[in-house]
Protein backbone atom coordinates (compact mmCIF):
# COMPACT_ATOMS: atom_id res chain seq x y z
CA UNK A 1 0.00 0.00 0.00
CA UNK A 2 1.44 3.34 -1.12
CA UNK A 3 0.54 7.03 -1.34
CA UNK A 4 1.96 10.04 -3.13
CA UNK A 5 0.88 13.65 -2.87
CA UNK A 6 1.49 17.28 -2.03
CA UNK A 7 1.70 18.40 1.58
CA UNK A 8 -0.57 20.62 3.65
CA UNK A 9 1.50 21.38 6.76
CA UNK A 10 -0.16 22.34 10.06
CA UNK A 11 0.97 22.96 13.64
CA UNK A 12 0.51 21.14 16.99
CA UNK A 13 -2.86 20.27 18.56
CA UNK A 14 -5.04 20.37 15.43
CA UNK A 15 -8.35 19.56 17.16
CA UNK A 16 -11.43 17.81 15.81
CA UNK A 17 -13.47 21.02 16.13
CA UNK A 18 -11.36 22.66 13.42
CA UNK A 19 -11.14 19.46 11.35
CA UNK A 20 -14.94 19.38 11.16
CA UNK A 21 -16.87 22.00 13.19
CA UNK A 22 -19.80 20.69 15.23
CA UNK A 23 -22.22 22.93 13.31
CA UNK A 24 -21.90 20.43 10.44
CA UNK A 25 -22.40 17.29 12.54
CA UNK A 26 -26.12 17.11 11.79
CA UNK A 27 -25.12 14.79 8.93
CA UNK A 28 -22.58 12.02 8.44
CA UNK A 29 -22.60 12.11 4.65
CA UNK A 30 -18.87 12.00 3.80
CA UNK A 31 -19.17 14.41 0.85
CA UNK A 32 -20.99 17.02 2.95
CA UNK A 33 -18.43 16.65 5.73
CA UNK A 34 -15.57 16.94 3.23
CA UNK A 35 -17.01 20.23 1.97
CA UNK A 36 -16.23 21.78 5.39
CA UNK A 37 -13.03 19.90 6.22
CA UNK A 38 -10.51 22.12 8.09
CA UNK A 39 -12.71 25.14 7.38
CA UNK A 40 -11.93 26.96 10.65
CA UNK A 41 -8.18 26.30 10.43
CA UNK A 42 -7.45 26.76 6.72
CA UNK A 43 -10.40 28.15 4.75
CA UNK A 44 -8.55 27.57 1.47
CA UNK A 45 -7.89 23.87 2.08
CA UNK A 46 -11.05 22.72 0.33
CA UNK A 47 -10.32 24.69 -2.84
CA UNK A 48 -6.70 23.59 -3.00
CA UNK A 49 -6.75 19.92 -1.99
CA UNK A 50 -6.23 17.34 -4.75
CA UNK A 51 -6.86 13.59 -4.53
CA UNK A 52 -3.85 11.92 -2.93
CA UNK A 53 -2.63 14.99 -1.03
CA UNK A 54 -1.12 14.48 2.41
CA UNK A 55 -1.68 16.31 5.71
CA UNK A 56 1.45 16.73 7.83
CA UNK A 57 1.10 18.18 11.34
CA UNK A 58 2.82 18.49 14.70
CA UNK A 59 1.95 16.73 17.92
CA UNK A 60 -1.43 15.62 19.28
CA UNK A 61 -3.24 15.72 15.91
CA UNK A 62 -6.99 15.12 16.28
CA UNK A 63 -7.29 16.04 19.96
CA UNK A 64 -10.70 16.76 21.42
CA UNK A 65 -13.99 15.18 20.49
CA UNK A 66 -14.48 11.52 19.57
CA UNK A 67 -16.34 12.44 16.36
CA UNK A 68 -15.50 9.88 13.69
CA UNK A 69 -16.70 12.56 11.28
CA UNK A 70 -13.18 14.04 11.55
CA UNK A 71 -11.25 11.23 9.82
CA UNK A 72 -14.29 10.65 7.56
CA UNK A 73 -14.11 14.29 6.40
CA UNK A 74 -10.36 14.08 5.76
CA UNK A 75 -10.69 10.81 3.85
CA UNK A 76 -13.61 12.05 1.76
CA UNK A 77 -11.69 15.25 0.93
CA UNK A 78 -9.30 12.97 -0.97
CA UNK A 79 -6.42 13.02 1.52
CA UNK A 80 -4.40 9.81 1.16
CA UNK A 81 -2.58 9.92 4.46
CA UNK A 82 -2.00 11.97 7.63
CA UNK A 83 1.51 12.14 9.07
CA UNK A 84 1.98 13.73 12.50
CA UNK A 85 4.55 13.85 15.27
CA UNK A 86 1.90 12.23 17.50
CA UNK A 87 -1.85 11.61 17.34
CA UNK A 88 -4.55 11.98 20.00
CA UNK A 89 -5.66 8.47 20.86
CA UNK A 90 -9.36 8.55 19.88
CA UNK A 91 -8.53 10.07 16.48
CA UNK A 92 -5.86 7.41 15.94
CA UNK A 93 -8.34 4.65 16.72
CA UNK A 94 -11.04 6.17 14.54
CA UNK A 95 -8.69 6.64 11.59
CA UNK A 96 -7.64 2.99 11.75
CA UNK A 97 -11.24 1.86 12.14
CA UNK A 98 -12.44 3.70 9.03
CA UNK A 99 -9.33 2.92 7.00
CA UNK A 100 -7.60 6.33 6.83
CA UNK A 101 -3.84 5.62 6.78
CA UNK A 102 -1.90 7.53 9.43
CA UNK A 103 1.74 7.48 10.44
CA UNK A 104 3.66 8.95 13.37
CA UNK A 105 7.03 10.36 12.34
CA UNK A 106 8.38 13.48 14.14
CA UNK A 107 11.46 13.64 11.89
CA UNK A 108 9.42 13.73 8.69
CA UNK A 109 7.23 16.44 10.21
CA UNK A 110 10.25 18.52 11.15
CA UNK A 111 11.64 18.48 7.61
CA UNK A 112 8.41 18.94 5.65
CA UNK A 113 6.73 22.15 4.46
CA UNK A 114 3.50 22.96 2.70
CA UNK A 115 3.82 22.19 -1.02
CA UNK A 116 6.49 19.47 -0.65
CA UNK A 117 5.79 16.21 -2.46
CA UNK A 118 5.87 13.00 -0.39
CA UNK A 119 5.84 9.32 -1.31
CA UNK A 120 4.76 6.92 1.45
CA UNK A 121 5.16 3.15 1.63
CA UNK A 122 2.92 1.95 4.46
CA UNK A 123 4.12 -1.66 4.47
CA UNK A 124 7.68 -0.50 5.09
CA UNK A 125 6.80 2.64 7.07
CA UNK A 126 8.95 4.65 4.67
CA UNK A 127 8.31 8.34 3.96
CA UNK A 128 10.27 10.01 1.13
CA UNK A 129 10.23 13.80 0.76
CA UNK A 130 10.75 14.00 -3.01
CA UNK A 131 11.09 17.81 -2.95
CA UNK A 132 13.85 17.80 -0.33
CA UNK A 133 15.25 14.42 -1.32
CA UNK A 134 15.13 13.04 2.23
CA UNK A 135 13.92 9.67 3.51
CA UNK A 136 12.35 9.03 6.90
CA UNK A 137 11.42 5.85 8.73
CA UNK A 138 8.11 5.49 10.59
CA UNK A 139 6.78 2.39 12.36
CA UNK A 140 4.96 0.27 9.82
CA UNK A 141 1.45 -0.82 10.87
CA UNK A 142 1.59 -3.84 13.21
CA UNK A 143 -0.01 -7.06 11.95
CA UNK A 144 -3.04 -6.43 14.14
CA UNK A 145 -3.86 -3.17 12.36
CA UNK A 146 -2.92 -4.45 8.92
CA UNK A 147 -5.64 -7.04 9.49
CA UNK A 148 -8.21 -4.31 10.13
CA UNK A 149 -6.96 -2.35 7.09
CA UNK A 150 -7.01 -5.49 4.92
CA UNK A 151 -10.62 -6.11 5.93
CA UNK A 152 -11.28 -2.48 4.91
CA UNK A 153 -12.13 -1.38 8.42
CA UNK A 154 -13.09 -2.83 11.77
CA UNK A 155 -16.71 -3.54 10.88
CA UNK A 156 -15.85 -5.87 8.04
CA UNK A 157 -13.55 -7.74 10.40
CA UNK A 158 -16.44 -8.11 12.87
CA UNK A 159 -18.67 -9.27 9.98
CA UNK A 160 -16.13 -11.89 8.92
CA UNK A 161 -15.69 -13.10 12.51
CA UNK A 162 -19.46 -13.30 12.98
CA UNK A 163 -19.80 -15.37 9.81
CA UNK A 164 -17.01 -17.71 10.94
CA UNK A 165 -18.57 -18.04 14.39
CA UNK A 166 -21.98 -18.87 12.91
CA UNK A 167 -20.50 -21.53 10.63
CA UNK A 168 -18.37 -23.13 13.32
CA UNK A 169 -20.61 -23.26 16.33
CA UNK A 170 -24.20 -23.32 15.17
CA UNK B 1 5.28 -5.67 38.82
CA UNK B 2 2.06 -4.43 40.42
CA UNK B 3 -0.89 -3.06 38.51
CA UNK B 4 -2.72 0.25 38.60
CA UNK B 5 -6.51 0.43 39.14
CA UNK B 6 -7.03 0.83 35.41
CA UNK B 7 -4.82 -2.12 34.51
CA UNK B 8 -6.62 -4.34 37.04
CA UNK B 9 -10.05 -3.55 35.62
CA UNK B 10 -8.82 -4.20 32.08
CA UNK B 11 -7.15 -7.49 33.07
CA UNK B 12 -10.28 -8.85 34.75
CA UNK B 13 -12.46 -7.93 31.77
CA UNK B 14 -9.98 -9.57 29.39
CA UNK B 15 -9.93 -12.75 31.47
CA UNK B 16 -6.25 -12.28 32.25
CA UNK B 17 -4.30 -12.44 35.51
CA UNK B 18 -2.30 -9.36 34.61
CA UNK B 19 -1.78 -6.84 31.84
CA UNK B 20 1.33 -4.76 31.27
CA UNK B 21 1.45 -1.30 29.68
CA UNK B 22 1.36 -1.49 25.89
CA UNK B 23 -0.22 -4.95 25.83
CA UNK B 24 -3.02 -5.31 23.27
CA UNK B 25 -6.07 -7.01 24.70
CA UNK B 26 -9.70 -7.68 23.86
CA UNK B 27 -12.07 -7.22 26.78
CA UNK B 28 -15.74 -7.66 27.70
CA UNK B 29 -17.76 -4.46 28.06
CA UNK B 30 -20.27 -3.60 30.79
CA UNK B 31 -21.77 -0.67 28.88
CA UNK B 32 -21.63 0.74 25.35
CA UNK B 33 -22.81 4.35 25.02
CA UNK B 34 -23.64 6.75 22.19
CA UNK B 35 -25.32 10.09 21.53
CA UNK B 36 -27.27 11.65 18.63
CA UNK B 37 -24.10 12.75 16.80
CA UNK B 38 -22.11 9.52 17.07
CA UNK B 39 -24.84 6.86 17.14
CA UNK B 40 -26.15 7.46 13.58
CA UNK B 41 -22.68 6.63 12.22
CA UNK B 42 -22.53 3.59 14.53
CA UNK B 43 -25.95 2.38 13.36
CA UNK B 44 -24.84 2.78 9.74
CA UNK B 45 -21.77 0.64 10.50
CA UNK B 46 -23.73 -1.86 12.59
CA UNK B 47 -26.11 -2.47 9.67
CA UNK B 48 -23.15 -3.53 7.53
CA UNK B 49 -22.57 -6.53 9.81
CA UNK B 50 -25.94 -7.98 8.83
CA UNK B 51 -26.67 -8.65 12.51
CA UNK B 52 -30.29 -8.38 13.59
CA UNK B 53 -29.66 -8.04 17.31
CA UNK B 54 -27.24 -6.33 19.67
CA UNK B 55 -25.07 -8.32 22.08
CA UNK B 56 -27.13 -7.32 25.12
CA UNK B 57 -30.02 -4.87 24.99
CA UNK B 58 -29.48 -3.97 28.68
CA UNK B 59 -25.84 -2.99 28.23
CA UNK B 60 -26.27 -0.30 25.60
CA UNK B 61 -27.27 3.28 26.36
CA UNK B 62 -28.30 5.83 23.73
CA UNK B 63 -28.78 9.44 24.77
CA UNK B 64 -29.85 12.05 22.20
CA UNK B 65 -28.39 15.11 23.93
CA UNK B 66 -26.21 17.09 21.52
CA UNK B 67 -28.65 18.65 19.04
CA UNK B 68 -31.80 18.01 21.07
CA UNK B 69 -34.50 19.20 21.36
CA UNK B 70 -33.95 18.81 17.61
CA UNK B 71 -32.23 21.95 16.36
CA UNK B 72 -33.05 21.50 12.66
CA UNK B 73 -34.43 19.02 10.15
CA UNK B 74 -31.16 17.14 9.67
CA UNK B 75 -30.73 16.73 13.43
CA UNK B 76 -34.34 15.54 13.66
CA UNK B 77 -33.66 12.92 10.98
CA UNK B 78 -30.57 11.69 12.85
CA UNK B 79 -32.55 11.42 16.08
CA UNK B 80 -35.33 9.55 14.31
CA UNK B 81 -32.80 7.08 12.93
CA UNK B 82 -31.40 6.22 16.37
CA UNK B 83 -34.86 6.18 18.00
CA UNK B 84 -36.02 3.61 15.44
CA UNK B 85 -32.85 1.58 15.90
CA UNK B 86 -33.31 1.56 19.68
CA UNK B 87 -36.91 0.43 19.28
CA UNK B 88 -36.04 -2.26 16.73
CA UNK B 89 -33.23 -3.66 18.89
CA UNK B 90 -35.21 -3.36 22.13
CA UNK B 91 -32.49 -1.22 23.70
CA UNK B 92 -33.60 -0.68 27.26
CA UNK B 93 -31.62 2.46 28.05
CA UNK B 94 -32.74 4.81 25.30
CA UNK B 95 -33.52 8.21 26.82
CA UNK B 96 -36.00 10.35 24.92
CA UNK B 97 -36.33 14.10 25.45
CA UNK B 98 -38.22 14.35 28.73
CA UNK B 99 -36.26 11.49 30.28
CA UNK B 100 -32.84 12.40 29.00
CA UNK B 101 -30.05 14.63 30.15
CA UNK B 102 -26.51 15.43 29.19
CA UNK B 103 -25.22 11.87 28.87
CA UNK B 104 -22.37 12.02 31.38
CA UNK B 105 -24.62 13.56 34.02
CA UNK B 106 -27.37 11.05 33.21
CA UNK B 107 -25.53 7.71 33.08
CA UNK B 108 -24.19 7.78 36.69
CA UNK B 109 -27.49 9.21 37.94
CA UNK B 110 -29.31 6.27 36.33
CA UNK B 111 -26.94 3.81 38.01
CA UNK B 112 -25.60 2.60 34.66
CA UNK B 113 -21.97 3.18 35.61
CA UNK B 114 -20.66 1.59 38.81
CA UNK B 115 -17.24 0.87 40.35
CA UNK B 116 -15.22 -1.74 38.47
CA UNK B 117 -17.14 -1.38 35.19
CA UNK B 118 -15.46 -1.33 31.80
CA UNK B 119 -17.30 1.20 29.65
CA UNK B 120 -16.79 2.59 26.17
CA UNK B 121 -18.75 5.52 24.86
CA UNK B 122 -18.81 7.20 21.48
CA UNK B 123 -18.20 10.51 23.18
CA UNK B 124 -14.82 11.69 24.37
CA UNK B 125 -16.08 12.67 27.83
CA UNK B 126 -17.08 9.10 28.65
CA UNK B 127 -14.03 9.21 30.94
CA UNK B 128 -16.32 11.00 33.46
CA UNK B 129 -17.31 7.65 35.04
CA UNK B 130 -13.80 7.18 36.34
CA UNK B 131 -15.05 9.29 39.25
CA UNK B 132 -16.89 6.14 40.37
CA UNK B 133 -13.84 3.87 40.12
CA UNK B 134 -14.81 2.52 36.70
CA UNK B 135 -12.56 2.28 33.63
CA UNK B 136 -14.40 4.40 31.09
CA UNK B 137 -13.03 5.77 27.84
CA UNK B 138 -14.18 7.59 24.75
CA UNK B 139 -14.12 5.89 21.36
CA UNK B 140 -15.54 6.57 17.91
CA UNK B 141 -18.68 5.36 16.21
CA UNK B 142 -17.15 2.27 14.60
CA UNK B 143 -15.93 1.06 17.99
CA UNK B 144 -19.43 1.68 19.32
CA UNK B 145 -20.88 -0.38 16.46
CA UNK B 146 -18.44 -3.25 17.05
CA UNK B 147 -19.16 -3.00 20.78
CA UNK B 148 -22.92 -3.21 20.21
CA UNK B 149 -22.37 -6.23 17.95
CA UNK B 150 -19.92 -8.20 20.07
CA UNK B 151 -19.87 -6.75 23.59
CA UNK B 152 -16.11 -6.53 23.26
CA UNK B 153 -13.48 -3.97 22.32
CA UNK B 154 -9.72 -3.96 21.80
CA UNK B 155 -7.50 -1.86 24.01
CA UNK B 156 -3.85 -1.05 24.44
CA UNK B 157 -3.32 -1.32 28.18
CA UNK B 158 -2.20 2.13 29.36
CA UNK B 159 0.56 3.18 31.69
CA UNK B 160 -0.46 5.75 34.29
CA UNK B 161 0.26 9.09 35.86
CA UNK B 162 -0.49 9.40 39.57
CA UNK B 163 -1.87 12.63 41.02
CA UNK B 164 -1.58 12.80 44.79
CA UNK B 165 -4.03 15.46 45.96
CA UNK B 166 -3.26 16.80 49.43
CA UNK B 167 -5.03 19.07 51.92
CA UNK B 168 -8.30 20.95 51.73
CA UNK B 169 -9.13 23.40 48.94
CA UNK B 170 -9.89 26.99 49.93
CA UNK B 171 -13.40 28.44 49.52
CA UNK B 172 -14.40 28.88 45.86
CA UNK B 173 -11.78 26.39 44.70
CA UNK B 174 -13.77 23.61 43.05
CA UNK B 175 -13.14 20.43 41.06
CA UNK B 176 -12.95 22.54 37.89
CA UNK B 177 -10.07 24.60 39.27
CA UNK B 178 -8.19 21.44 40.25
CA UNK B 179 -8.43 19.85 36.81
CA UNK B 180 -7.68 23.12 34.99
CA UNK B 181 -4.60 23.51 37.20
CA UNK B 182 -3.49 19.97 36.32
CA UNK B 183 -4.06 20.45 32.56
CA UNK B 184 -2.22 23.77 32.73
CA UNK B 185 0.67 21.96 34.35
CA UNK B 186 0.96 18.88 32.11
CA UNK B 187 -0.50 20.21 28.84
CA UNK B 188 -3.21 19.00 26.47
CA UNK B 189 -1.14 15.94 25.58
CA UNK B 190 0.52 15.52 28.98
CA UNK B 191 -1.36 12.30 29.68
CA UNK B 192 -1.74 11.16 26.07
CA UNK B 193 -2.66 7.45 25.93
CA UNK B 194 -2.27 7.17 29.73
CA UNK B 195 -4.48 6.76 32.76
CA UNK B 196 -4.72 9.61 35.24
CA UNK B 197 -5.08 7.98 38.66
CA UNK B 198 -6.01 10.18 41.60
CA UNK B 199 -5.01 9.53 45.20
CA UNK B 200 -4.22 11.33 48.45
CA UNK B 201 -5.89 12.70 51.57
CA UNK B 202 -7.29 15.63 49.59
CA UNK B 203 -9.84 13.33 47.97
CA UNK B 204 -11.82 13.31 51.20
CA UNK B 205 -12.61 16.99 50.60
CA UNK B 206 -13.95 16.44 47.08
CA UNK B 207 -17.65 15.81 46.51
CA UNK B 208 -18.76 13.29 43.91
CA UNK B 209 -19.67 16.23 41.68
CA UNK B 210 -16.11 17.60 42.00
CA UNK B 211 -14.75 14.16 41.06
CA UNK B 212 -17.06 13.89 38.03
CA UNK B 213 -15.75 17.27 36.86
CA UNK B 214 -12.12 16.22 37.29
CA UNK B 215 -12.51 12.80 35.61
CA UNK B 216 -14.57 14.42 32.82
CA UNK B 217 -11.66 16.59 31.70
CA UNK B 218 -8.99 13.87 31.80
CA UNK B 219 -9.42 13.68 28.02
CA UNK B 220 -8.42 17.36 27.78
CA UNK B 221 -4.97 16.26 28.95
CA UNK B 222 -5.05 13.55 26.27
CA UNK B 223 -5.70 10.77 28.79
CA UNK B 224 -7.34 7.47 27.97
CA UNK B 225 -9.14 7.57 31.31
CA UNK B 226 -9.15 9.25 34.68
CA UNK B 227 -9.95 7.20 37.76
CA UNK B 228 -10.64 7.74 41.47
CA UNK B 229 -10.43 5.23 44.29
CA UNK B 230 -13.74 4.16 45.82
CA UNK B 231 -14.45 5.63 49.26
CA UNK B 232 -17.50 6.15 51.45
CA UNK B 233 -18.74 9.01 49.22
CA UNK B 234 -18.59 6.77 46.17
CA UNK B 235 -20.39 3.99 48.02
CA UNK B 236 -23.11 6.36 49.19
CA UNK B 237 -23.57 7.63 45.61
CA UNK B 238 -23.74 4.13 44.14
CA UNK B 239 -26.17 2.92 46.79
CA UNK B 240 -28.43 5.87 46.08
CA UNK B 241 -28.42 5.43 42.29
CA UNK B 242 -27.54 1.90 41.22
CA UNK B 243 -28.92 -1.58 41.60
CA UNK B 244 -26.47 -3.50 39.44
CA UNK B 245 -23.53 -5.33 41.09
CA UNK B 246 -20.23 -3.50 41.47
CA UNK B 247 -16.70 -4.26 42.52
CA UNK B 248 -13.92 -2.20 44.05
CA UNK B 249 -10.40 -2.30 42.63
CA UNK B 250 -7.42 -0.77 44.34
CA UNK B 251 -3.99 -0.20 42.87
CA UNK B 252 -1.29 -2.63 44.00
CA UNK B 253 1.12 -1.10 46.53
CA UNK B 254 3.93 -1.69 44.01
CA UNK B 255 1.98 -0.37 41.01
CA UNK B 256 4.28 1.47 38.61
CA UNK B 257 3.53 5.02 37.44
CA UNK B 258 5.29 6.97 34.69
CA UNK B 259 5.20 10.09 36.87
CA UNK B 260 3.82 11.16 40.23
CA UNK B 261 2.54 14.68 40.83
CA UNK B 262 1.87 16.02 44.32
CA UNK B 263 -0.73 18.79 44.35
CA UNK B 264 -1.45 20.91 47.42
CA UNK B 265 -5.14 21.67 47.01
CA UNK B 266 -4.85 24.30 49.74
CA UNK B 267 -2.52 26.34 47.53
CA UNK B 268 -4.78 26.39 44.46
CA UNK B 269 -6.73 29.45 43.33
CA UNK B 270 -9.74 29.70 41.03
CA UNK B 271 -8.34 29.03 37.56
CA UNK B 272 -9.41 30.05 34.06
CA UNK B 273 -8.35 28.52 30.72
CA UNK B 274 -7.88 31.24 28.10
CA UNK B 275 -8.47 30.70 24.38
CA UNK B 276 -7.76 28.45 22.56
CA UNK B 277 -6.53 25.50 24.62
CA UNK B 278 -7.68 24.07 27.99
CA UNK B 279 -4.00 24.13 29.04
CA UNK B 280 -3.72 27.90 28.55
CA UNK B 281 -4.51 28.57 32.20
CA UNK B 282 -4.16 31.55 34.50
CA UNK B 283 -5.17 31.94 38.12
CA UNK B 284 -8.00 34.39 38.72
CA UNK B 285 -5.66 37.04 40.16
CA UNK B 286 -3.73 37.06 36.87
CA UNK B 287 -6.57 37.30 34.34
CA UNK B 288 -6.63 41.07 33.92
CA UNK B 289 -9.67 42.86 32.47
CA UNK B 290 -11.55 40.47 30.21
CA UNK B 291 -15.00 41.75 29.30
CA UNK B 292 -17.54 39.05 28.40
CA UNK B 293 -20.75 38.86 26.38
CA UNK B 294 -22.10 35.50 27.50
CA UNK B 295 -21.96 33.11 30.45
CA UNK B 296 -22.74 29.40 30.05
CA UNK B 297 -23.30 27.30 33.18
CA UNK B 298 -23.90 23.61 32.52
CA UNK B 299 -22.50 20.73 30.39
CA UNK B 300 -21.21 17.27 31.26
CA UNK B 301 -18.38 19.03 33.10
CA UNK B 302 -20.41 21.32 35.39
CA UNK B 303 -24.15 20.80 34.96
CA UNK B 304 -24.76 18.96 38.22
CA UNK B 305 -26.83 20.04 41.21
CA UNK B 306 -23.91 21.34 43.27
CA UNK B 307 -22.78 23.41 40.26
CA UNK B 308 -26.19 25.05 40.03
CA UNK B 309 -26.21 25.55 43.81
CA UNK B 310 -22.86 27.32 43.61
CA UNK B 311 -24.11 29.59 40.82
CA UNK B 312 -27.33 30.38 42.72
CA UNK B 313 -25.41 31.07 45.92
CA UNK B 314 -23.58 33.86 44.07
CA UNK B 315 -26.45 35.16 41.93
CA UNK B 316 -29.24 35.05 44.53
CA UNK B 317 -30.61 38.50 45.30
CA UNK B 318 -28.35 40.14 42.71
CA UNK B 319 -28.72 41.05 39.05
CA UNK B 320 -26.55 39.95 36.15
CA UNK B 321 -24.70 42.78 34.45
CA UNK B 322 -26.86 44.51 31.87
CA UNK B 323 -25.98 43.29 28.38
CA UNK B 324 -24.51 39.96 29.54
CA UNK B 325 -26.41 36.85 28.44
CA UNK B 326 -26.42 34.16 31.14
CA UNK B 327 -27.51 30.68 30.03
CA UNK B 328 -27.97 27.83 32.53
CA UNK B 329 -28.34 24.19 31.49
CA UNK B 330 -29.24 21.69 34.23
CA UNK B 331 -27.54 18.38 33.36
CA UNK B 332 -30.59 16.14 33.63
CA UNK B 333 -34.32 16.27 34.20
CA UNK B 334 -33.79 15.10 37.78
CA UNK B 335 -31.21 17.81 38.45
CA UNK B 336 -33.59 20.36 36.93
CA UNK B 337 -36.42 19.16 39.18
CA UNK B 338 -34.29 19.18 42.32
CA UNK B 339 -33.04 22.66 41.45
CA UNK B 340 -36.65 23.77 41.06
CA UNK B 341 -37.61 22.30 44.43
CA UNK B 342 -34.64 23.91 46.17
CA UNK B 343 -35.54 27.31 44.74
CA UNK B 344 -32.30 27.47 42.74
CA UNK B 345 -34.08 27.99 39.44
CA UNK B 346 -36.10 30.90 40.86
CA UNK B 347 -32.92 32.50 42.19
CA UNK B 348 -31.23 32.18 38.80
CA UNK B 349 -34.19 33.52 36.81
CA UNK B 350 -34.71 36.41 39.23
CA UNK B 351 -31.07 37.34 38.77
CA UNK B 352 -31.60 37.54 35.00
CA UNK B 353 -30.34 34.16 33.79
CA UNK B 354 -32.25 31.96 31.39
CA UNK B 355 -32.66 28.28 32.20
CA UNK B 356 -32.87 25.73 29.42
CA UNK B 357 -33.87 22.11 29.13
CA UNK B 358 -30.81 19.79 29.37
CA UNK B 359 -28.73 19.79 26.18
CA UNK B 360 -25.08 19.88 25.13
CA UNK B 361 -26.13 22.70 22.75
CA UNK B 362 -23.75 25.63 23.22
CA UNK B 363 -20.77 23.67 24.59
CA UNK B 364 -19.94 22.41 21.11
CA UNK B 365 -21.38 25.33 19.18
CA UNK B 366 -24.39 23.23 18.21
CA UNK B 367 -27.31 25.47 19.14
CA UNK B 368 -28.84 27.41 22.07
CA UNK B 369 -26.19 30.05 22.60
CA UNK B 370 -23.88 30.40 19.59
CA UNK B 371 -21.30 33.21 19.68
CA UNK B 372 -20.89 35.86 16.96
CA UNK B 373 -17.55 37.00 15.60
CA UNK B 374 -15.50 38.74 18.28
CA UNK B 375 -17.78 37.71 21.16
CA UNK B 376 -16.43 36.25 24.38
CA UNK B 377 -17.99 33.71 26.73
CA UNK B 378 -16.98 32.42 30.10
CA UNK B 379 -18.23 28.85 30.24
CA UNK B 380 -18.19 25.98 32.71
CA UNK B 381 -17.74 23.66 29.74
CA UNK B 382 -14.63 21.71 28.75
CA UNK B 383 -13.15 23.00 25.47
CA UNK B 384 -12.17 26.42 24.19
CA UNK B 385 -10.80 25.48 20.77
CA UNK B 386 -11.15 27.88 17.81
CA UNK B 387 -14.84 28.06 16.86
CA UNK B 388 -15.92 25.73 19.66
CA UNK B 389 -18.97 27.80 20.67
CA UNK B 390 -19.64 29.48 17.36
CA UNK B 391 -17.79 31.83 15.03
CA UNK B 392 -14.09 30.99 14.59
CA UNK B 393 -13.41 34.57 15.67
CA UNK B 394 -15.16 34.12 19.04
CA UNK B 395 -13.50 33.21 22.34
CA UNK B 396 -14.31 30.83 25.19
CA UNK B 397 -12.83 31.10 28.69
CA UNK B 398 -13.23 27.93 30.75
CA UNK B 399 -13.96 28.34 34.45
CA UNK B 400 -15.82 26.96 37.46
CA UNK B 401 -19.50 27.73 38.13
CA UNK B 402 -18.36 30.14 40.88
CA UNK B 403 -16.14 32.18 38.55
CA UNK B 404 -18.79 32.03 35.81
CA UNK B 405 -21.52 33.31 38.13
CA UNK B 406 -19.31 36.03 39.59
CA UNK B 407 -18.39 37.13 36.06
CA UNK B 408 -22.09 37.25 35.15
CA UNK B 409 -22.57 39.96 37.78
CA UNK B 410 -19.68 42.16 36.68
CA UNK B 411 -19.50 41.50 32.93
CA UNK B 412 -15.83 40.57 33.16
CA UNK B 413 -13.78 37.66 34.49
CA UNK B 414 -14.17 37.95 38.26
CA UNK B 415 -12.91 36.27 41.41
CA UNK B 416 -15.97 35.16 43.43
CA UNK B 417 -14.09 36.03 46.63
CA UNK B 418 -13.88 39.68 45.50
CA UNK B 419 -17.62 40.28 45.14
Amino acid sequence: MKAKGRVFRYQDNVDTDVIIPARYLNTFDPEELAAHCLEDLDPEFRQKVQPGDIIVAGKNFGCGSSREHAPLAIKAAGVSCVIASTFARIFYRNAVNIGLPILECPEAVQWTETGDELAVDFDRGEIVNLTKNKTFQAEPFPAFMKEIMAADGLINRVKAAHRGHAENSH
Amino acid sequence: MGMTMSQKILAVHAGLETVRPGQLIEADLDLVLGNDVTTPVAVHEFRKTGLTRVFDRKKIAIVPDHFTPNKDIKAAEQCRMIREFAREMGIEHYFEVGAMGVEHCLIPEQGLAVPGDLIIGADSHTCTYGALGAFATGVGSTDMAAGMATGRAWFKAPSALKFILQNKPRPWVLGKDIILHIIGRIGVDGARYKSMEFAGDGLAHLSMDDRFTIANMAVEAGAKNGIFPVDEKTVAYVQEHATKPWRVYEPDPDAVYDEEYVIDLGALKPTVAFPHLPSNTRTIDEVGEIAIDQVVIGSCTNGRLSDLRTAAQILKGRKVKKGVRVLVFPGTQRIYLEALREGIIADLVEAGAVVSTPTCGPCLGGHMGILAKGERAVATTNRNFVGRMGHPGSEVYLASPAVAAASALTGKLTDPAKL
